[in-house]
């Protein structure tokens, strides 16, 4: 796909991110925004994925880790055709499939549950790990919160990924610099992440999240390195594409009221409409 | 009487482990630097690279597994009972109970019968804690027989197993020709009309012992061996209950939560009845031999009987 579609692409999934948080009243528009453009990247262009038949034993898999961003990955999988886009209105109410935090046994295309931070790691590196004692060819991807990383589990996943040189496995860390109670390096500071996963033997990548160029000569530079897991840090805006959401900790888990919805969308709109320009 | 034959069921669960890996190939078992001890390094041995060993982090052990699983591999993650269902709670609830994956636990070590390493790594919650999770079955086998069957049943079953072993070498008291592990099944051991003796683990043995000495007094016990504790055998409990009307559950484990608990709710629900718990009554255990301890702890057959007998006079 080219950086054009990647880019309109992206925006169709701010979209249904917003509409459906909007509709729960609830969830975490900030952190799902700020991933938006990888999600998109991941399951348009990166990962060998079949939405027709989404258990394929083959395909690659992909673990939220930072599991409250949900409605990033249930936009992208709506978008990708996993089920229908107006499906996302259901988000977190009685009876839906798209549960407030990822459910594999509900939702098509979800490779794993998750939702408490620190976990998910762990279990990507499990199917890693999985691939190489059975010499399958499937890569496997984990999205990581930069306030998650506070969690020791991380450490003890990145230690033993390292360790066992798994590197059909990208960690990607989508450092927004934000967490619920206000700046990370305010909370408990995590910084530098790119050398903690340096010192766990990762190989580390510095990209800008929002630049389809350079997301993408990440995945290409992690397939092609042998012998360890490679860490993606992502510098991305919080909110990113919601004028009044960018970069404000406030919006980290909180639904927009009807009002806000409309700018919302407007915003969203309008970068669509300058994309068709292009 | 010739001198019975005694295994600790850790090393049954190693023992197992290793024919299972003979035949598949699906089969991977994890441990935390402790495969010594939980016995996983027989398999190490047999199956080098099946062995996955993952540094003194249960935590991520535990979603490794789950990772495994999710993948196709059937994971048996091994550690003591205190850090697999103590430490990696939350691990076993949300990365395994959740989805539903299909990964064993092999918790050894469970019980004061740890010995000497004292309170800290006498895991006396762990029944307790992994009946609390949705789907999870919890197998607590008495001795060898029952233990390697036990293993090789919770390979065959599809979903998370918890099962829980012992330090202490305990008396082989199943006959391995005529024994058939059935999962959720309670085994009668023994019949008896004045008191019902519903064990589980290294008490089961204990209990029988403690029946016979009871027998001598003109009391006689039924005993009934729960290997299978969650899904727990409603059925033979509320028939051994109605028929003796005097319950007492032995397990070495806290009397809070565990086997007792599990009787006291079948019961008090669908057949009050009389019950005494016997177990850990909401201590910790400390340093000594296993003899000891389960001595002090009235948890041997002497322990058991001078209970039973008070409970029933």
């Amino acid at each position: 796909m080219n950086n054009l579609d990647l880019a309109k692409t992206a925006n169709e999934v701010r979209k249904g991110i917003v509409t459906a948080v909007h509709s729960a009243k609830a969830g975490h528009p900030g952190g799902s925004l700020s991933c938006a453009d990888l999600m998109t990247f991941l399951y348009f262009e990166e990962m060998n994925i079949d939405p027709k038949d989404p258990k394929k034993a083959d395909r690659d898999r992909f673990v939220l880790s930072k599991g409250h961003c949900a409605p990033a990955l249930y936009s992208a999988l709506a978008q990708r055709g996993y089920f229908p886009v107006e499906e996302l209105t259901t988000l977190r109410k009685l009876g839906s499939h798209l549960q407030g935090h990822p459910c594999m046994q509900h939702t098509p295309g979800v490779d794993m549950s998750s939702g408490s931070l620190g976990q998910g790691i762990s279990v990507a590196v499990g199917m890693a790990l999985s691939a190489k004692l059975s010499n399958d060819s499937y890569r496997v991807y984990t999205l990581l919160g930069d306030g998650e990383i506070a969690e020791g589990q991380v450490w003890e996943a990145a230690m033993f990924a390292g360790h066992k040189k798994l590197d059909n496995l990208v960690v990607v860390v989508d450092n927004n610099g934000l967490q619920i109670d206000g700046k990370i390096e305010d909370v408990c500071n995590p910084y530098p992440i790119d050398k903690k996963f340096e010192a766990f033997n990762f190989h580390v990548i510095n990209i800008d999240a929002h630049d389809f160029d350079q997301i993408r000569d990440a995945f290409k530079e992690a397939r092609n390195t042998k012998g360890m897991p490679t860490a993606i840090i992502m510098k991305s805006v919080k909110g990113k594409g919601v004028s009044f959401m960018e970069g404000q900790a406030g919006w980290h888990g909180k639904a927009p009221n009807d009002e806000q919805y409309e700018v919302a969308m407007a915003d969203l709109e309008k970068v669509g409409e300058a994309l068709c320009q292009k | 009487m010739s001198e019975v034959e005694k295994i600790a069921t850790r090393a049954s669960y190693g023992n197992a482990l290793v024919e299972l890996g003979n035949e598949h190939e699906d089969l991977v078992v994890l441990t935390a630097d402790l495969a010594a001890a939980t016995m996983t390094g027989v398999f190490a041995k047999a199956h080098p690279d099946k062995h996955i060993n993952c540094g003194i982090a249960e935590s991520n052990m535990t979603g490794i597994a789950a990772g495994l699983a999710a993948t196709g591999k059937v994971p048996f993650a091994s550690s003591f009972a205190m850090f697999s269902a103590g430490r990696a709670f939350e691990q076993v609830r949300n990365s395994i109970g959740y989805p539903h994956l299909n990964v064993k636990i092999g918790a050894t070590h469970a019980g004061v019968s740890v010995g000497e390493d004292g309170a800290s790594h006498q895991c006396n919650e762990d029944i307790a804690l992994m009946r609390t999770i949705p789907g999870m079955v919890i197998i607590n086998p008495a001795d060898d027989v029952e233990a390697r069957a036990a293993v090789k049943a919770a390979y065959e079953y599809v979903g998370p197993v918890y099962m829980r072993f012992g330090r202490a070498a305990v008396p082989v008291f199943n006959d391995e020709k005529t024994y058939k592990f059935e999962m959720g099944k309670g085994i009668t051991l023994r019949e008896g009309g004045d008191v019902s003796i519903i064990a589980t683990g290294i008490t089961v043995p204990a209990s029988l012992e403690a029946a016979k000495m009871l027998a001598e007094d003109g009391i006689e016990a039924e005993v009934i061996n729960i290997h299978t504790i969650k899904p727990l055998d409603e059925e033979l409990i509320l028939k051994t209950a109605a028929k003796t009307k005097k319950v007492v559950t032995a397990e070495e484990h806290s009397v809070i939560g565990g086997l007792g608990s599990a009787v006291c709710e079948v019961l008090s629900e669908k057949c009050p009845t009389k019950v005494f718990r016997i177990g850990m009554h909401d201590v910790f255990g400390e340093s000594g031999s296993a003899a000891q301890l389960l001595h002090k702890y009235l948890l041997d057959a002497e322990g058991i009987y001078d209970q039973v007998k008070k409970f029933v006079k």
